[in-house]
C-alpha cells in the first residue's frame, strides 16, 4: 500500500525547477503532486507522477539526482478537523510524520501524502483505525 | 638601522667565504649525524669532502616537506635531544605535521636574525611593538617576540584573536610597532572602525606583515588604513621561521635573505636545475648555521627570483622578490596551509561522497574564507532536508578537526563543477592578492 515518491536534489539557482518540468513535459509524464523543501542553499523537490520509471530515466538522463522513497496517501475528511483527526492518531501510536503534503480532492475527501519514519508500522496503525489508504496505481492516474 | 653592520653590510666575495666555510661544515655535520642526508648523498655520489666551492653545492640532492614527513618527528635532527631547546610545528596537515627542533645557539641566532629584520622594517630600542602574531607551535608569535627582546624594544605579546581587546591594548598601550598577518591586520582595522578608534589616532610608525601571501595592491590598502609603513617579511618554520628574509623600509624593494645564515638558490621547478640570479622559479634554501635542524636545498615551492644589485640600505644581502606564487597547488588559508588532497581524503573518510569537490577560496570582510562544494551523488541524496544538512555538517566539522580550518560545506548538482579535460577543476581562488 505504498506509493514512490521521487525526488529531486536541485541548487537554489534561477530556473531550475523549470529545468526538471520541463523534461517531464517532453517525456508526456503528468505531475500529480509536489512539494519543495529548501534552504538558503540548496531545495529538494517531491514529485508523485504517473510514471514513475519514465520519469526517473528522463530526468537523471539529464543529469539529475534523483532519489525514490516510499510514502503512504491517505484519504482526509475535507472538513474542519480531517487531518487533526488523523495525526492524533499517530501521535498516540507514536508515529513519526517526516512531511506532509496535499495531493488532490476526490468528491469530499482530499488525498494527502504522508512521509514515515518507519513507513510498515504507521501502514499498520492506519489500517487498524478503518483510514483509507490507496495504492501506488490509484495515485498515479486517479 | 642596519643592527649587525659587520654581517648585513659584508662585500659580496666576503660573505662567499663565509658561506663556503659554514656549507663545507654543515655538509659534514649532517652526513656524519643524520642518516636521511647520509643516505641521500651516497646514492646520489656526493660526498662533502668533495664540495669545493658554492658552484658544487648544484650537485647535492634536495630536501623536500615529503622527506620531513617521513622523518616525522625527529629524523631530521642532528643533535642529541638533550640539546634541543625549543620544538615548533607546522599545522594544519592531514598527514604527519612538519617538527622543527632548536639548539640554544638556534634560538639566539633566530632572535639575531629577527632582531635584524625588526631593525630594517623600522623597529629600534624605544619602540614598542605589538606583536600579534600566533604564539604556540607556529613561529611566528615566538619568533618575534625573541627577536623584539633581542632589538630591546618593548614587546606586547597579544598573540592571535580577542580582536576587540587588542583595539583597547593599542589605544592605551601606544604600541609604534604592528606584527601581524596582513589579513587578520585589515580585520583589526575593520573592528578598530566599528569601535570608533581610528588607526590614524593611534601611535604605530610601522607595520611588518608576512606569513601568508600579500600584494603591493594590499600594501597600499594596509598603509593607507592604518597610516603606516608596511614592510614585508618571509620565513618558514622549515628553515627557521619569521626573520628568514625581510624588506628594508628604505627602499621596500625585494626582501634582504641573511645569506650569512642561508644560501638561496633558484631553481627550475620542473627540471630541478639551478637558475642565474634575475631569473623566476622555485626558491631553495640550505642553512649554513643551524645546529639542531639543518636543511639542506629545502624546497620551498614559493615562486621568486634574486638579484644581487646593491640597495640604497646599504645592505649587501641577495634580495628575493615577493612571492609570486607557488610551485603546488598549496593554498594559506588564514595562515593555515591546505592542500586539496587533504580535503579530499577527509571528504573520503565519509563513504557517501564520491571525489568530485572543489575548492572556492575568497576574501571576505578581509578574511579567508573556505568553501568546499561537493557534488551530490545518488548513494548520499535523500528526500529529507535535515540529513541532507547534517552531512554538509559533519563534512565541515570534519575538515575543521583534521585541517584546522574552518570550510563552508556546500552540496552542488552532480557534473556542476566545471571539468577541463575531464578533470575537474580543483580550486578556485577568488582572492585579489
Amino acid at each position: 500500500m505504498k506509493v514512490t515518491q521521487i525526488s529531486i536534489f536541485l541548487e537554489n539557482t534561477g530556473g531550475r525547477i523549470a529545468e526538471a518540468t520541463s523534461i517531464l513535459a517532453k517525456a508526456d509524464i503528468n505531475i500529480r503532486a509536489m512539494s519543495l523543501a529548501d534552504t538558503t542553499d540548496f531545495g529538494v523537490l517531491r514529485l508523485i507522477v504517473s510514471d514513475v520509471d519514465k520519469a526517473e530515466t528522463a530526468l537523471k538522463a539529464q543529469g539529475f539526482t534523483v532519489g525514490k522513497t516510499n510514502v503512504v496517501a491517505v484519504q482526509v475528511e475535507d472538513k474542519p478537523g480531517g487531518l487533526n483527526a488523523i495525526l492524533q492518531i499517530l501521535a498516540q501510536a507514536d508515529i513519526n510524520v517526516e512531511y506532509i503534503y496535499a495531493l488532490l480532492k476526490e468528491g469530499h475527501n482530499a488525498v494527502m501524502i504522508f512521509r514515515f519514519d518507519n513507513t510498515d508500522n504507521a501502514l499498520k496503525v492506519l489500517e487498524a483505525n478503518n483510514i483509507k489508504i490507496f495504492k501506488g496505481e490509484d495515485v498515479y492516474s486517479f | 638601522m642596519i643592527f649587525n653592520i659587520d654581517f648585513e653590510t659584508l662585500p659580496r666575495e666576503a660573505l662567499a667565504a663565509i658561506q663556503l666555510k659554514r656549507l663545507k661544515a654543515t655538509l659534514e655535520k649532517v652526513y656524519a649525524t643524520v642518516p636521511f642526508y647520509k643516505n641521500k648523498f651516497d646514492e646520489a655520489g656526493f660526498s662533502p669532502s668533495g664540495l669545493k666551492t658554492l658552484a658544487d653545492l648544484e650537485r647535492v640532492p634536495f630536501t623536500t616537506k615529503q622527506d620531513l614527513r617521513d622523518n616525522y618527528p625527529y629524523g631530521m635532527f642532528a643533535v642529541p635531544m638533550a640539546n634541543v631547546v625549543r620544538i615548533h610545528a607546522s599545522s594544519g596537515t592531514t598527514g604527519s605535521p612538519t617538527v622543527v627542533g632548536y639548539t640554544a645557539r638556534d634560538i639566539e641566532t633566530w632572535a639575531e636574525l629577527m632582531a635584524r629584520a625588526l631593525s630594517a622594517g623600522g623597529a629600534g630600542r624605544r619602540d614598542i611593538i605589538h606583536n600579534a602574531y600566533g604564539y604556540g607551535l607556529f613561529t611566528g608569535g615566538l619568533g618575534v617576540h625573541y627577536g623584539a627582546e633581542k632589538l630591546g624594544a618593548s614587546v606586547i605579546p597579544v598573540s592571535g584573536g580577542n580582536t576587540k581587546r587588542q583595539i583597547v591594548i593599542m589605544k592605551d598601550f601606544g604600541p609604534t610597532i604592528l606584527t601581524a598577518t596582513p589579513s587578520y591586520t585589515l580585520h583589526l582595522a575593520e573592528v578598530a572602525k566599528e569601535m570608533g578608534v581610528s588607526f590614524k589616532d593611534l601611535s604605530f610608525k610601522f607595520g611588518i606583515f608576512g606569513a601568508e601571501p600579500w600584494s603591493e595592491n594590499m600594501r597600499g590598502e594596509l598603509e593607507e588604513a592604518l597610516n603606516i609603513k608596511a614592510v614585508d617579511i618571509y620565513g618558514l618554520s622549515e628553515v627557521m621561521g619569521p626573520g628568514v628574509a625581510i624588506e628594508c623600509y628604505e627602499a621596500q624593494n625585494g626582501l634582504h635573505i641573511f645569506e650569512d645564515h642561508f644560501i638561496p638558490e633558484i631553481i627550475d621547478p620542473v627540471t630541478g636545475k639551478a637558475l642565474p640570479y634575475g631569473e623566476t622559479g622555485e626558491l631553495v634554501f640550505t642553512s649554513i648555521t643551524k645546529e639542531a635542524f639543518p636543511v639542506i636545498r629545502y624546497r620551498t615551492r614559493d615562486i621568486t627570483s634574486l638579484s644581487t644589485e646593491p640597495c640604497i640600505c646599504g645592505r649587501t644581502h641577495v634580495r628575493m622578490k615577493r612571492v609570486s606564487g607557488r610551485s603546488d597547488d598549496m593554498l594559506i588559508i588564514r595562515g593555515v596551509n591546505v592542500f586539496p588532497s587533504q580535503i579530499e581524503s577527509v571528504l573520503m573518510k565519509t563513504e557517501e561522497v564520491e571525489p568530485h569537490y572543489q575548492l572556492v577560496v575568497d576574501r571576505v570582510d578581509n578574511l579567508d574564507t573556505l568553501t568546499v562544494k561537493v557534488e551530490v551523488s545518488e548513494s548520499l541524496f535523500s528526500d529529507e532536508i535535515k540529513i541532507l544538512q547534517g552531512l554538509e555538517a559533519k563534512l565541515s566539522h570534519d575538515i575543521k578537526e583534521y585541517l584546522g580550518v574552518s570550510a563552508k560545506v556546500k552540496l552542488v548538482e552532480p557534473k556542476s563543477i566545471a571539468r577541463s579535460e575531464g578533470k575537474a577543476v580543483r580550486v578556485i581562488d577568488n582572492r585579489k592578492i
